[in-house]
């Protein structure tokens, strides 16, 4: 049957065509579509069955959902700001100056993408936790009571470790835009009396704004709907939507709410996702 | 004449009146640059006049690029010193050189307007307002690109892209304007165009000092002062352009400038009269032509160039060779004939032609003056 698509007969072609759009149509249905309709049925239903919007409001003025909303947000939009300023540097350095190199060190940050975000969290543990190397050291050397270095566990330290994690996804499409831009425009701003700063501005960054924007985005998007980190860092207090959602769900079997909460995270990333669209179409990817 | 200071930004005080009397000269001194182990520009020693156009010409991956890049300072040179007029530039970074440098492929910054474009370098160099708007404007209507101010690069055609190019380098007064291939990226028809724009250009502004890089001996006959053919990273020839043309120094010159026939003669009388003709031998013919202090029994080159060639002779063409024609092109406005003079194939370029041609494979006699012909040393490849 697959052969039917070389075949050269359009009329031929035709019928068979339409009927390849089934198997990967029901496979999203069952495995996207019908979980996502169960949650949202289950957002506005009660226990009874019955259509209820009442329970959502009430999840929507709670102090426990503003509050993980806050940090959702609060930590994501600090991540992402880190993640472009980290991206950004790295890749002018990586991109202009030219240094032997230069090209490992891309494709080493490069293989960052691959590794899991705990990983991460797990090695910051061991260095600035409360046992880790930093605290220990200092410790010892000023024969202090308790460890002096503390931000691991707060925001902070999420934001840290997602700035870790999340800045090669930056990185990446500004490498790609960057590569583009034509050395010869860079140098005849510069004999036109530009300096560094000035061309990195007016010549580069223009060129960069839709990589900043996609990679931007998809770091907002990555950021909201972390999961490992946060709950790794395990920081009292640092409770983002994600984690509520595993808490009411898992600790607390409110499943409802649950699926409230769900629904708002749901809405916040398709957002954020048709925002990376937009400007990864933009970019031409 | 009077070459202002050069001081970072304070180009912008030199006024349009002061740039056409104050072009400032380029020297290059023993400038040597490799990369690692290559070398690529073998110790150069080249002189640039105040409002010169000194044409750089040579086969590609001869230096030529790199050299300008020298004076624009992107290469580092190995050894040697730039100046350009009295400032010693070798150390200084491009942004402080005072330069105007146009590329193949226009290097325009596509976000920004033409306008924007050409008044980026004033802004960089921190003119004021009312300057900027008056250069830009100047320097638009000086290329022609007056009513296009307000494009993007990408509304503009290649040729135009161009312009604008050539108005942004304009525009900050730059005291060497450098060109690399500037026109190579055009069409032929366009090609033309611009070359004689250039051409009216430097009429317009004629302090402005510029070096021409290109492959394109047609673009450097046309507007260079002086031409310097590049080999291999070294010059193998410097000197006025006609004079270059007319009695060019090496066979490689003679065969790169314009087309050339270089037959193999022996000298049989140095330069004597009061033109300063020597005499040579070609098989049994006596050929004379201006000479450069060679001695009887020297084996040199006699050079000819293919439209000095004629197949009537009269009292002034008292060169006279006899070759075999071997080959006929009829292009209209031009016929080219190839002969064999001694084993040596000689091209003959001819607008006018007796009524019947002779035959392929008969004995054609040429005729040419010792005006148009010249002795020109074999080269001695270093
Ligand atoms: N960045 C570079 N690294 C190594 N070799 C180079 C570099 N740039 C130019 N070259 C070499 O230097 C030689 C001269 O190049 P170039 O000045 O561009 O020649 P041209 O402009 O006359 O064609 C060439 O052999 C070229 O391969
Ligand atoms: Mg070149």
């Amino acid at each position: 049957m697959a052969d039917a698509a070389v075949l050269p007969a359009p009329a031929a072609k035709r019928v068979p065509g339409r009927f390849w759009i089934v198997p990967p149509a029901a496979l999203l249905a069952l495995l996207f579509f019908y979980p996502l309709v169960l949650i949202v049925q289950q957002a506005f239903m009660d226990d009874s069955g019955m259509a209820n919007v009442g329970e959502f409001v009430r999840v929507l003025h709670a102090r426990f959902f503003l509050n993980a909303l806050i940090n959702t947000i609060t930590i994501s939009v600090t991540a992402t700001a880190g993640c472009l300023i980290v991206g950004l540097v790295l890749g002018l350095i990586l991109a202009f100056v030219p240094f032997p190199g230069s090209g490992v060190i891309a494709r080493l940050i490069d293989t960052f993408i691959a590794l899991p975000t705990f990983l991460v969290t797990l090695a910051f543990t061991f260095l600035y936790g409360s046992a880790g190397m930093l605290n220990a050291g200092l410790t010892e050397a000023f024969s202090l009571q308790a460890p002096p270095v503390n931000f691991l566990y707060s925001t902070w330290g999420v934001v840290l470790a997602e700035v870790t994690v999340y800045s090669p996804f930056v990185l990446r499409p500004l490498l790609a835009a960057f590569s583009l831009v034509d050395r010869g425009q860079i140098e005849a701003a510069s004999v036109l009396g530009a300096r560094p700063f000035r061309i990195v501005r007016q010549v580069i960054l223009p060129a960069a704004v839709p990589a900043l924007i996609a990679g931007g985005s998809l770091c907002l998007l990555l950021t909201v709907n972390e999961f490992g980190i946060v709950l790794f860092i395990g920081a009292k207090g640092v409770i983002t939507l994600p984690l509520l959602i595993y808490s009411k769900a898992i600790q607390e079997s409110a499943y409802q709410v649950a699926c409230i909460i769900a629904v708002i995270n749901i809405a916040l990333s398709l957002g954020l996702f048709g925002l990376y669209r937009f400007a990864a179409g933009r970019l031409g990817a | 004449m009077s070459v202002p200071a050069f001081t970072g930004s304070n180009v912008m005080d030199v006024d349009a009146a002061k740039i056409r009397g104050a072009g400032s000269n380029v020297h290059f001194d023993k400038v040597s640059v490799a990369y690692g182990a290559h070398v690529v520009l073998h110790p150069l020693t080249l002189d640039i006049a105040p409002g010169e156009i000194l044409a750089m010409i040579g086969p590609s991956g001869s230096g030529k690029t790199t050299a300008l890049r020298a004076v624009a300072g992107f290469v580092r040179p190995a050894s040697g010193r730039i100046r350009i007029g009295a400032t010693d530039v070798t150390d200084l970074p491009p942004y402080e050189r005072g330069l105007g440098m146009v590329v193949q492929n226009y290097a325009l910054f596509p976000h920004m307007r033409v306008e924007d474009n050409v008044a980026f370098g004033l802004r960089a160099q921190g003119a004021d307002k009312a300057l900027i708007g008056e250069r830009v404007k100047d320097s638009l209507a000086t290329v022609g690109m007056s009513g296009f101010a307000k494009r993007y690069p990408r509304e503009l055609s290649g040729g135009q892209q161009q312009r604008v190019a050539i108005a942004r380098a304009l525009a900050v007064r730059p005291r060497v304007l450098l060109l690399d291939e500037p026109l190579s990226a055009l069409d032929a028809q366009i090609r033309r165009n611009m070359v004689e724009e250039i051409a009216k250009l430097h009429r317009d502004l004629p302090g402005l000092t510029i070096l021409y890089v290109t492959h394109d001996q047609t673009e450097a006959l046309t507007l260079a002062d002086k031409i310097a053919i590049m080999r291999d990273g070294r010059v193998s020839s410097h000197g006025p352009t006609v004079e270059l043309y007319r009695l060019p120094p090496n066979r490689f010159t003679a065969e790169f400038l314009g087309r050339a026939n270089l037959l193999p003669v022996t000298v049989t009388e140095g330069a004597t009269g009061p033109k300063g003709f020597a005499t040579a031998r070609l098989g049994d013919a006596l050929l004379a032509g201006a000479a450069r202090g060679e001695k009887p029994g020297d084996k040199t080159l006699l050079c000819i160039r293919p439209q000095h060639l004629s197949l009537t002779g009269d009292e002034e063409h008292t060169n006279r060779i006899v070759g075999t024609l071997k080959e006929v092109h009829w292009q209209g406005e031009l016929t080219h004939l190839v002969l064999e003079v001694d084993g040596t194939p000689v091209r003959v370029s001819a607008t006018r032609l007796p009524v019947s041609l002779p035959e392929r494979g008969s004995a054609v006699p040429l005729f040419f003056t010792p005006g148009d012909t010249s002795l020109v040393p074999e080269d001695v490849r270093g």
